[in-house]
């Protein structure tokens, strides 16, 4: 084992407040070895904070509820080991800046359950003659990185276009909900028409390609590589393409992505 | 806090309500809502946060697409066997037949699963299961299937209610009539008039202090029912997954999938020695490798080799690691090792367990692909639970339907891997219809005022009375008393104890104080928690009391072997008057022609066909 194996004290700076403002306050608690954030502010909670406010579900990085910001660092609490903190390092730990505070670490992200709802929705193609349906590994690769995403909004966190921006929110959706269209696009047996929504509703024009999204996404997804340019190519083929677009409709669309990248989807 | 009254109580009128949105309660739901019903989901945490979305390993259906020997038939016996007999047949029967389809509508529905070379559905090996027969996504199929089916109930305009804590079952006396809980984000109490709710609301894993669960798992649903007047059957029935990580300590718990044994890696003492074999029981001994060269040929040659003892199914590997670390040939930290890393290549290692290898190194800075694994044994599911109608999911109070892991029956006294996400699939779609169906027979409730109120009074309790006693402490303790008493092994003595010590912390928790406000306090809702999660305790503690024999999950030190009379009961609970009451009940009898399905058995009779996988991985 490589890990500090010794308990000794952490200090950490949990931000405490609500809609109409807070702070942080300091708490010092015991550390057992291997802990992570989320193990240090339940810890708070248990001994010293017991209506302390935090979002969690699996502890393991599968679930995306435990989302917060670690000196300003959009994370995962259940996968930031303590460890990574020099001893003496100040850790600050305070609620996702995109969205409102309900109370402590807890924000009101009912934003991306809104825009869920505008997505229209998966329409397959009929089935095989012998009532099957066939899909090829390498088809569906591509999709499936998509679907690894855990709805953590990290992304949706970090992206400037609504970060700062209260009054885009309106118009547009996020990269969250770009990984989520490209999935249904891409997707071999989809037949539902999206393109101009994508533009005119999900805001995909707002994007400028920074690729932060990308750089804070703990599922690895290639958002802006993989999902949100071949978005942008396909929306500007079938906005300035009116043949293309006449072939899109009697091909079915499928055929208008390029091939999938070099880059493969991490594993 | 204001007494809150009546009238400033939130009210919604619903046909169906259905508590809980894993996948039992969201498949219950589409189906309420698309026979017409006006339908909700009430959930505790955001939706598609529930514990189905942690599920790696897949879903077990006699699809027959790597093995087209495989059916309906042989998946029957499999899960029979699995559960020692001890299931109810009809639901193993339905499950077995009606899983393939539901696999295949997921796949209607926008789900994409690894695909085998001629563009299929792959399937994969597992515990207990005769052929391959795990549809899955990599290792986060209950990701690809919650997001599928949360995905359909929005665009189907089914309405969500999330983070709303649902907390008592309202009834007029004869029938279930709705449901009242709080908001947790605003502390607020909101009140359901429904004609038929469904309970969709998972285990009671928090209870223990090993667990592979999550914070949802407070056993809410079987609290509920059973305050409600339902029976629940089968209580003693646990499941302890034997491997989880042990180190560090807080990570402890956290599930390792079967799937580093499927792969070829092979459990070892302190002392180096390939420990299973030393464990193979008389039930299985006809199906299982005696030497290492056997257990090793079997990865390659199935034909001929019988299967390693590392995997017989969860609940013997359990007791044999608990055994072994009794003995003192365990770890350093209370474990045994999981080797794969001098068994297999590391980029092997890397590409059929991306997640395993993930977590360790990023949880236990152990390089899997380099160092053996220490794990150990952790409570992950629970067979017993809700007594329902196989056909119907109904429980035995009107109005009131059971599906998913919170219902009973099904998994008999183990599961198989991979049977639970069918398991939410089938009867989460027979619960929703059974639901709609009923609601249309029957008359909008009526609120009971008098009811509502005194709930209210019981949700500010923890704010007004004082007492003193920390809400997380109780639990602690609760948590230390079912590891330490209700565990794998269990004995009359301490079974008595762990239930003193329940009636001492039902005593606390009725002292649990909580500060701050109604939004969104962890600490209230906890010490809220704390009745259901010691209400459910004793239904285990008492039923595995009852059992006087051992059985799958239930393994009892001074009973030590399976015994046929036992393997007729099931063993029931019932609250009537404040008390529990707890009988044994005959198990329906298996009908003659089923009955030779499970008896037809041929081991190592398993041929390979040419099916080769597109893609490799594999996990629970
Ligand atoms: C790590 C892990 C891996 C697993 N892998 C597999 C696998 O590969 N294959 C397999 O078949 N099984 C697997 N299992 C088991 C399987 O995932 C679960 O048994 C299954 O997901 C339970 O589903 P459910 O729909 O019954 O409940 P859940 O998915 O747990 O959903 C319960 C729902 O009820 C809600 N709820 C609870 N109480 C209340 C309340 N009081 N008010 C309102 N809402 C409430 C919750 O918020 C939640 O939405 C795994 C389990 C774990 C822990
Ligand atoms: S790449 Fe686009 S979507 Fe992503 S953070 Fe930048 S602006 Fe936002
Ligand atoms: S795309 Fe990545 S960062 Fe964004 S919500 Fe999904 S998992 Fe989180
Ligand atoms: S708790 Fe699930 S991702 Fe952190």
């Amino acid at each position: 084992m490589t890990t500090e194996t010794v308990a000794r004290e952490v200090r950490m700076k949990v931000w405490r407040g609500d809609a109409s403002g807070g702070e942080f306050v300091e708490f010092a608690v015991p550390s057992d070895p291997g802990m992570v954030v989320l193990d240090v502010v339940h810890r708070i909670q248990a001994t010293h904070a017991p209506d302390l406010a935090v979002r969690w579900n699996c502890k393991a990085g599968k679930c995306g509820s435990c989302s917060a910001e670690v000196n300003g660092h959009p994370k995962l609490m259940c996968m930031t080991r303590m460890n990574e903190f020099a001893p003496g390092e100040e850790i600050a730990v305070s609620p996702v800046k995109t969205f409102p505070v309900i109370k402590d670490l807890v924000t009101d992200v009912s934003f991306n359950y809104e825009k869920a709802k505008t997505v229209p929705p998966f329409k397959p193609k009929p089935k095989d003659p012998d009532g099957k349906r066939r899909m090829y590994q390498e088809d569906v690769e591509r999709v499936q990185e998509f679907h690894k995403c855990i709805e953590c909004f990290l992304c949706q966190d970090v992206c400037h276009v609504i970060r700062d921006h209260e009054e885009n929110k309106q118009s547009f959706s996020g990269p969250r909900f770009f990984v989520r269209l490209a999935a249904l696009e891409m997707h071999p047996l989809d037949t539902n028409e999206r393109i101009d929504l994508i533009r005119a509703k999900h805001g995909l024009g707002f994007c400028n390609i920074t690729k932060c999204c990308t750089e804070v996404c703990p599922e690895d997804i290639h958002i802006t590589d993989n999902a949100i340019i071949p978005l942008k190519e396909r929306v500007v083929t079938a906005h300035y393409d009116p043949i293309a677009w006449a072939l899109r409709r009697m091909r079915g669309k499928k055929t208008e992505f390029a091939p999938p990248e070099a880059k493969p989807p991490s594993a | 806090m204001d007494p809150v009254t009546a009238d400033a109580i939130e009210r919604h009128e619903y046909d169906v309500v259905v508590i809980g949105a894993g996948g039992a309660g969201l498949r219950a739901a589409i189906e309420a809502h698309a026979l017409g019903a006006k339908t909700a989901i009430v959930c505790k945490s955001l939706l598609g946060k529930a514990h189905t979305v942690m599920a790696e390993g897949g879903i077990a259906a006699a699809l027959g697409n790597v093995w087209p020997e495989d059916s309906w038939k042989v998946h029957f016996r499999d899960t029979m066997r699995g559960g020692k007999l001890l299931n109810n047949w009809r639901m193993a029967q339905l499950h077995a037949q009606e899983a393939p389809d539901r696999v295949l509508e997921l796949e209607d529905w926008g789900a994409l699963f690894d695909r085998t070379k001629d563009g299929l559905i792959l399937q994969r090996d597992f515990g207990g299961h005769r052929y391959a027969r795990l549809a899955h996504v990599g290792d986060r199929t209950g990701l690809e299937m919650i997001r599928t089916l949360q995905d359909h109930a929005v665009a189907n305009g089914i309405d969500v209610f999330m983070e709303c804590t649902l907390r008592h079952l309202l009834s007029d006396g004869r029938q279930i009539t709705g449901a009242i809980g709080y908001w947790r984000q605003s502390g607020k109490l909101i009140a359901f008039g429904a004609k038929a709710v469904v309970l969709a609301t998972g285990g009671v894993g928090k209870a223990w202090k090993v667990t592979s669960n999550s914070w949802e798992y407070t056993g809410d649903g079987i609290a509920m029912a059973l305050e409600a007047g339902a029976d629940l059957i089968d209580m003693e029935m646990t499941q302890f997954h034997p491997t989880a990580m042990v180190w560090p300590l807080s990570v402890r718990g956290i599930l390792v999938t079967e799937g580093v044994r499927g792969d070829g890696g092979t459990l070892k003492n302190s002392k180096g020695d390939r420990f299973m074999f030393k464990y193979i029981p008389e039930f299985f001994r006809a199906d299982t490798a005696d030497t290492e060269r056997e257990a090793d040929a079997w990865y390659e040659d199935k034909k001929n080799n019988r299967r390693t003892p590392d995997l017989l199914p969860r609940d013997e590997v359990a007791r044999a690691i608990n055994s072994e670390v009794k003995a003192g040939r365990g770890t350093e930290h209370g474990g045994v090792f999981l080797d794969i890393a001098s068994r297999r290549p590391a980029d092997y290692i890397r590409r059929r367990l991306p997640s395993m290898y993930h977590q360790f190194k990023e949880l236990a800075d152990v390089d899997i692909t380099k160092e053996a694994m220490e794990v150990g044994p952790t409570l992950h599911y629970i067979m017993g639970g809700i007594r329902v109608d196989a056909d119907t999911a109904a429980a035995t109070v009107p109005g009131l339907y059971a599906a998913g892991e919170v219902a009973a029956g099904m998994h008999g006294a183990n599961r198989l891997g991979g049977n639970s996400l069918s398991d939410l699939l089938v009867f989460g779609k027979r619960a929703g219809q059974a639901a709609a169906e009923y609601s249309r027979r029957t008359a909008a409730p009526r609120a009971d005022d008098g009811q509502l109120s005194a709930y209210a009074q019981r949700f500010a309790a923890p704010f007004e009375r004082g007492g003193g006693e920390n809400p997380y402490a109780i639990h602690a303790e609760l948590q230390e008393t079912m590891q330490e008493l209700v565990g794998i092994i269990r004995r009359r003595d301490e079974l008595e104890e762990a239930l003193a010590r329940l009636e001492r912390l039902r005593a606390r928790a009725a002292r649990a104080e909580v500060k701050g406000s109604r939004v969104y306090n962890p600490g209230w809702h906890l010490a809220l928690d704390l009745e259901n999660l010691i209400a459910v305790s004793e239904a285990v503690a008492r039923s595995a009391l009852v059992r006087e024999e051992s059985r799958g999950g239930h393994t009892r030190e001074d009973f030590p072997k399976p015994d046929p009379v036992w393997g007729t009961k099931n063993v029931v609970t019932r609250k009537r008057d404040g008390k529990l009451t707890l009988t044994t009940e005959p198990i329906p009898p298996i009908p003659g022609e089923l009955r030779a399905l499970i008896g037809e058995d041929k081991p190592g009779d398993k041929a390979p066909t040419d099916a080769q996988p597109a893609v490799v991985g594999g996990k629970e």
